[in-house]
């Protein structure tokens, strides 16, 4: 093909090629991000200085690289700092008639909850009945970050035998020796957490704590064990299977309860569900069982994430 | 007083897709595939339900959370505006879905797609419920919902180049979603409400009583600014093109027509039932509509440079969203009305051209550099003329949406008078322009013989010039 050096002709070649600097910039930038081969960041680091100041003459570097792009990044960030600063600063100050101490939802809430709900723990009546659509939203919130980190991250059933090679290759340069100090440390700690965490999950009406911390609890207790014994330990009673069907049939349950809950609301019908005696543990009727939906869902989050990006699956 | 039958329809709108999402985690690909169809089409009923009935009364309702209503609880607010964007923004998805199928089992490994199917739902039950909300927690709480699923759905096709552009994605998105919730904390604490009725009550006492006018007016402008990150207004444009052209076919149109809307129209919820236009007349909208102006232009411009027809596609995308924050810039209704009517028609263009032009790519050896694509639309004859469709109407070829959205946009502009018509005039005028260039290179170019020689082609271009 013979190149015509008119400026038709050179236009016709900018329309089919597009702009080459661009895309060669973005490929740069790219095999940036994914070396072919395993250096470590020091070692990629030290090499860029020496080499970036040689060949000033080289082709158009990434934004990223160039000084006026890191100034303007500090430049920015601090100007929003302080943009945020000078905004705080003429809030309403705390203690003072205009903040929210006497607005009309906090006296009503605290008027309320207790003869409404039937919980002593008046957070816990607020979270899961009267914004119980914000909870129901927010424990699908954990629920969907494990799912995408499943997605990304999983090599269960992966094709790629490599992949799967290297995967337990890590697993096994991760599992536990044998720490004295640690087993025999968790040997104790552990059940003291996981009856911690169920003492908080089922006292979540009655006193302050509820399905999200003692979820919480309930999860590091899990993890402690994992590091002390190993995946063959916890393995006997936590698999993927366990992590599915309980955070399946928590999260079920819990939209179906709320479905039910908002749906009686709005219709203005009787529920059929009693607030029971103030004070009991089996009282503030949803409550319960929402608190160890939620508790559920949380310490499966919790584990499934840790043992995602430890060893890729479970 | 009971509702009638369809006014708990938005209820179910919302939790049929939560609990699909369970289920589906809990499946084989296959069926999950199948239940995200189901799902959409289901969800494009209900939608379709609720827009006749709001329509014929014209009126909106509200639909409590639980027993105790407003201002304690949670609750819906369902009106015909809010039915018709729901009903636009799932055909979308259904549309994207069914479209992107044969891709779909392509990009996503057979073990993840469960996985895929559940979040797809999730973003479902996200989009029905930031429709729908009436209180600002509970629309940020579905942000974050969508905020992930989106990525989930950028890094499902698991190459190095989607993960690295889902990290992206992910980094800016959460700085929006940060700025949001720090302008929500700031609004709770200067009014003590979240439903947008009584927030709205509030933030005039404040306004006529002139007290904490600084950190009103900041709350307003870090929710504006959380959400013009969050669906690429020009200068934080840059995570996008790597987002929409390196994930898979389904997720592009997804992302490009329902998300990034998605928050524009939580935005002009927020202005419309909260904070009213006394806030945001006076210092936000000038500098929004700069912004607009210039994500109009350099949108096109960008796109005009790219080599690849996905990633030209993309960078459409920031024009387009310039074009709707132009409307709602102008504080008219108007121009709302034009930003809502543009939301509609670029969604379903959108989602049109990110299908088509994949089934082009197909057709031409799964490559999508401009040579390559040379005569696609030969070889696969619907896709070329639903690509031809939806750039003409993004054009704004008369009888087609972006037509209408433009006609609606400049006589707002008109309207408003002053610098401000001449802004919108000017920008309109030169994106126009610019839109003809890039559309017409690429539908001349999926039209073009493979084997014409290049002495016919100049020809042939010439003649398009004199033409």
């Amino acid at each position: 093909m013979k190149k015509k050096n008119d400026a038709f002709s050179r236009l016709l070649d900018w329309l089919e090629n597009g702009d080459q600097a661009l895309d060669t910039e973005m490929e740069e930038s790219l095999s940036d991000a994914f070396p072919a081969e395993q250096k470590s960041k020091r070692k990629k680091k030290a090499e860029k200085r020496k080499t970036v100041p040689k060949n000033a003459s080289a082709p158009r570097r990434a934004y990223a690289d160039t000084w006026w792009y890191r100034a303007c990044a500090v430049l920015i960030c601090l100007s929003l700092i302080g943009l945020l600063l000078f905004t705080a600063l003429r809030l309403p100050e705390f203690g003072t008639a205009d903040t929210l101490i006497d607005s009309e939802l906090t006296e009503f809430y605290v008027k309320n909850t207790l003869e409404e709900t039937g919980a002593v723990n008046i957070v816990t009546g607020i979270i899961l009945d009267y914004r119980g659509f914000d909870t129901l939203g927010e424990s699908h919130v954990l629920f969907i970050a494990v799912c995408t980190v499943l997605l990304m991250l999983s090599v269960r059933g992966e094709k790629n035998e490599a992949l799967r090679l290297k995967a337990s290759e890590y697993e096994r340069h991760f599992e536990p020796g044998d720490d004295l100090i640690l087993r025999s440390a968790a040997r104790i700690l552990t059940p003291l957490t996981l009856v911690f965490g169920l003492y908080i999950i089922f006292n979540g009406h009655l006193s302050p704590g509820g399905g999200f911390s003692g979820g919480a609890i309930l999860g590091a207790g899990l993890i402690l064990y994992q590091n002390a014994f190993g995946y063959e330990k916890t393995e006997r009673f936590f698999t993927y299977k366990t992590f599915r069907w309980v955070s399946v049939c928590a999260l079920l349950f819990y939209s179906a309860a709320k479905g039910y809950h908002f749906f009686t609301g709005a219709n203005h019908m009787e529920n059929g569900i009693s607030a029971g005696a103030a004070g009991n543990i089996l009282s503030a009727g949803l409550l319960l069982p929402l608190n160890f939906a939620v508790g559920c869902v949380v310490a499966c989050t919790m584990y499934a994430l840790y043992t995602m990006f430890r060893k890729g699956e479970f | 007083m009971t509702m009638t039958w369809w006014q708990n329809l938005p209820l179910f709108l919302i939790l049929c897709p939560l609990m699909c999402a369970a289920i589906c985690s809990a499946l084989k690909g296959k069926a999950a595939r199948i239940v995200i169809a189901a799902l959409s089409a289901l969800e494009c009923a209900g939608m379709g339900v609720l827009l006749y009935y709001t329509a014929k009364g014209n009126e909106s309702f509200v639909y409590a959370m639980g027993e105790i209503g407003a201002p304690f609880g949670n609750e819906l607010r369902i009106g015909p505006l809010e039915a018709l964007t729901g009903l636009g923004f799932s055909l979308v998805l259904f549309t994207a879905i069914l479209g992107g199928w044969h891709r779909l089992t392509k990009d996503v490994a057979p073990n993840r797609m469960n996985l895929y199917g559940s979040v797809t739902c999730l973003l479902t039950s996200a989009m029905a419920a930031m429709v729908f909300t009436n209180d600002l927690f509970t629309a940020y709480v579905f942000i974050e919902i969508s905020t992930i699923a989106s990525c989930a759905l950028i890094g499902a096709s698991n190459k190095g180049k989607t993960l690295f552009s889902a990290a992206r994605y992910m980094i800016m998105n959460l700085m929006g979603s940060g700025l949001f919730l720090l302008g929500l904390s700031m609004l709770y604490c200067l009014t003590g409400h979240l439903l947008f009725p009584q927030l709205g009550a509030a933030v005039r006492d404040l306004l006529e009583g002139e007290r904490y006018s600084i950190p009103l007016y900041m709350s307003f402008l870090l929710m504006t600014l959380g959400v013009a990150i969050k669906s690429a207004l020009y200068p934080f444009h840059t995570w996008l093109p790597d987002a929409y052209g390196n994930a898979t076919a389904t997720s592009s149109a997804v992302l490009s027509s329902m998300v990034s809307k998605l928050y524009i129209f939580l935005l002009i919820k927020i202005f419309l039932r909260a904070a009213g236009w006394e806030v945001f007349a006076r210092r936000i909208e000038d500098v929004l509509l700069l912004y607009a102006a210039a994500g109009m232009v350099m949108g096109s411009v960008h796109a005009i440079r790219q080599k690849h027809l996905t990633r030209m596609v993309a960078y459409s995308s920031v024009a387009q969203i310039g074009y709707i924050f132009l409307g709602i810039s102008l504080g008219t209704e108007a121009g709302m009305a034009a930003a809502v009517y543009h939301i509609l028609a670029h969604s379903a263009a959108k989602a049109m051209l990110f299908l088509s032009a994949n089934r082009l790519r197909e057709a031409s050896g799964d490559e999508d550099t401009f040579a390559a694509l040379r005569g696609s639309a030969l070889r696969a004859p619907l896709a070329g003329l639903a690509f031809t469709v939806g750039a003409c109407s993004l054009v704004g070829i008369p009888g087609l949406g972006g037509f209408t959205s433009k006609l609606y946009l400049a006589s707002a502009g008109v309207e408003a008078g002053g610098l401000r018509m001449a802004i919108v005039l000017a920008a309109l005028a030169v994106s126009t322009l610019l839109n003809v260039a890039y559309m017409l290179r690429s539908v001349l170019t999926i039209y073009r013989k493979k084997e014409e020689t290049d002495q016919s082609i100049l020809c042939k271009d010439r003649l398009f010039a004199v033409a």
